[in-house]
């Protein structure tokens, strides 16, 4: 558990942050600027706050009323930074064990680094640089593993090399995870928790899935981000067309692709820019995808837009239409109503197996 | 054309120079670091002080280390008493002459190295539990080697022809004080003695290249070992 709360004067805004991280993977997201390095950093004891307390698992890493403020080499944060930062003097295997080695074959073998172990940090790409750096950081032992954009310097397919390494982190070493990103998809295949960010503020804070269909967070995160978090499993595969088919509570979907084996778990984002809501079953047209859903609750927007909470069985949908549509179609709680759901709405990159 | 006073000359500068170095060293490493690295009062009026062997003439530099480090100088007297080391008139006065006029040369050098060094990866191998002694030891100084050696190698070269300072402070005794830039200023003085110069200049550029050439082969071999060449 981290719990989080400080106050900082910084150049163009004041950071006024408070949240608490549970086991996991909690997502820091805010666009750039918002303060999330500098809270990272505070964590680490990069950055001094002018006020507050700082506490990882019964920890106190910084309490301004006692004056304890721990020295960076004393608080045992991985912190695997953007530019991956290794020494480009040692080799790899020296980078990996400049802060000990804790776990050293088990982490060689998560990350895949035994074939890099005396290469110099120049001659890695810009991925097998983040894994060493990860690597790095899982070596020292941590209480808790800071990541700032990890991904953000690198294309797609490197993003996409690296994401099953970090799920399989998250998912067999127990060690409390932030990352800081401002790339929903990375963030919603990844994160268990989610704190939103804005101007040095946190506006939004909670389990990953519950934030994100949330429909007040859609002027939060921005209509290009916005979109439910759900979890489906494979459940079959249309071969001839090239589609998956997958099961979750509300029914079951067609995705672009053959991905998974059949019964394999995902999580699965469903931007809500790319939901059609109808009032009946529409007939004849090409959207694969038509499922039976109820209204919870409808958020007006600031704009022309209008954010819509949809319950699909036991899980949530997030829909975004416009204001016009929604007093066309009459929309009100607790109406069934369908969601429509193109197929190449969602991307591979939305999709964490 | 290199006669025994000549050689004697030769050997002192090579030794005057090198102790002059290697003693500057660590401190000119220190400075450089607290210059390049750290924000404290009077920062700036450190720096001027570095700096001013550079700027000064070189008499003046000389005078006032006669009047600080003079036998009868306060200083010099404390020294000698105490620790037994005098430097007026000896061989030691002409490494303290000269390690003080390349000190500015070496910190510059050795200064730009320090700033060239990513404060990133200082405070990544914090994160990673390391003390600031351990990070200097590790990462910021093997990173800076370069411009310590360039720093060195400058320092070397200007020790080795000091001039001005050193003969004001020690004069120039053969065999005590007596270097390569004085020997050769005392022989023009004294006609016919052209070839024992041609000598001396000869071997002073053969020295200075051959630093330099050093510096460069060292400069490359490491940046060769950080996979930049």
């Amino acid at each position: 558990m981290i719990e989080v709360t400080v106050k900082k004067a910084l150049g163009q805004f004041n950071l006024d942050a408070r949240f608490s991280a549970p086991q996991g993977v909690t997502a820091l997201f805010g666009p750039s600027g918002s303060g999330k390095t500098s809270l990272i950093n505070m964590i680490a004891g990069l950055n001094v706050p002018d006020s507050g307390r700082i506490d990882v698992d019964g920890t106190c890493l910084y309490d301004s009323t006692t004056g304890r403020s721990l020295p960076v080499r004393k608080r045992r944060v991985g912190y695997v930074f953007q530019e991956a930062r290794l020494f480009p003097h040692l080799t790899v295997l020296r980078n990996l064990r400049y802060g000990g080695t804790h776990d050293e074959a088990q982490v060689i073998k998560l990350l895949g680094l035994s074939d890099l172990r005396d290469r110099m940090p120049a001659n890695l790409s810009g991925g097998e640089r983040q894994r060493v750096a990860l690597g790095r950081a899982l070596m020292c032992d941590p209480q808790i593993l800071l990541m700032d954009e990890p991904l953000a310097a690198l294309d797609a397919p490197r993003k996409a090399e690296i994401l099953p390494y970090l799920a399989r982190l998250r998912d067999e070493v127990s060690v409390p995870i932030i990352y800081v990103s401002h790339d929903m998809s990375e963030v919603a295949q990844l994160a268990t928790t989610l704190v939103v960010m804005e101007s040095g503020r946190v506006v939004a804070s909670g389990p990953l899935a519950q934030v994100l269909s949330d429909p007040a967070i859609v002027p939060l995160v921005g209509v290009r981000s916005a979109g439910a978090v759900i979890n489906a499993t494979v459940s079959g595969r249309l071969l001839d067309d090239g589609l998956t088919e997958v099961a979750f509570s509300g029914g079951r979907l067609l995705l672009p692709g053959n991905f998974g084996s059949l019964g394999q778990k995902m999580r699965l984002r469903i931007p809500a820019q790319d939901v059609i809501l109808a009032r009946s079953r529409p007939e004849g047209i090409s959207a694969l995808n038509v499922l039976p859903v109820v209204v919870k609750a409808i958020e007006q927007g600031k704009g022309p837009g209008v954010a819509v909470r949809l319950q699909a069985g036991d899980d949530m949908l997030l829909a975004r239409i416009t204001k016009r549509s929604a007093g066309r179609m009459q929309l009100a709680r607790g109406q069934q109503i369908f969601a429509i759901i193109k197929a190449t709405a969602v991307g591979r990159e939305d999709i964490s197996l | 054309m290199l006669g025994a006073e000549e050689m004697t000359a030769i050997w002192l500068s090579l030794r005057v120079a090198l102790v002059a170095t290697l003693v500057a060293l660590p401190l000119a490493i220190w400075i450089a670091y607290l210059l390049a690295r750290k924000t404290f009062p009077g920062k700036q009026l450190l720096n001027g002080v570095v700096h001013l062997p550079l700027v000064l003439p070189p008499v003046v530099t000389g005078y006032l280390l006669l009047v600080v480090f003079g036998t009868q100088a306060p200083v010099g007297r404390f020294l000698s008493e105490t620790m037994g080391v005098t430097f007026a008139f000896r061989w030691t006065g002409a490494a303290l002459a000269a390690g003080i006029m390349a000190f500015p040369l070496m910190v510059r050098a050795i200064r730009l190295g320090i700033e060239a060094v990513d404060p990133g990866l200082e405070e990544a191998a914090e994160t990673l539990g390391s003390t600031r002694t351990r990070v200097f030891r590790t990462i910021t100084l093997p990173l800076v080697l370069p411009g310590v050696f360039a720093g060195a190698v400058l320092g070397f070269a200007k020790a080795l022809g000091e001039f001005g300072a050193t003969i004001t402070f020690v004069a120039a005794i053969p065999g005590e004080t007596q270097t390569i830039p004085t020997a050769i200023y005392g022989l023009l003085q004294v006609p016919g003695s052209e070839p024992a110069v041609v000598g001396l200049v000869s071997v002073s550029i053969a020295l200075a290249m051959g630093a330099l050439l050093v510096s460069e082969w060292l400069a490359r071999r490491m940046a060769k070992k950080l996979g930049r060449a």
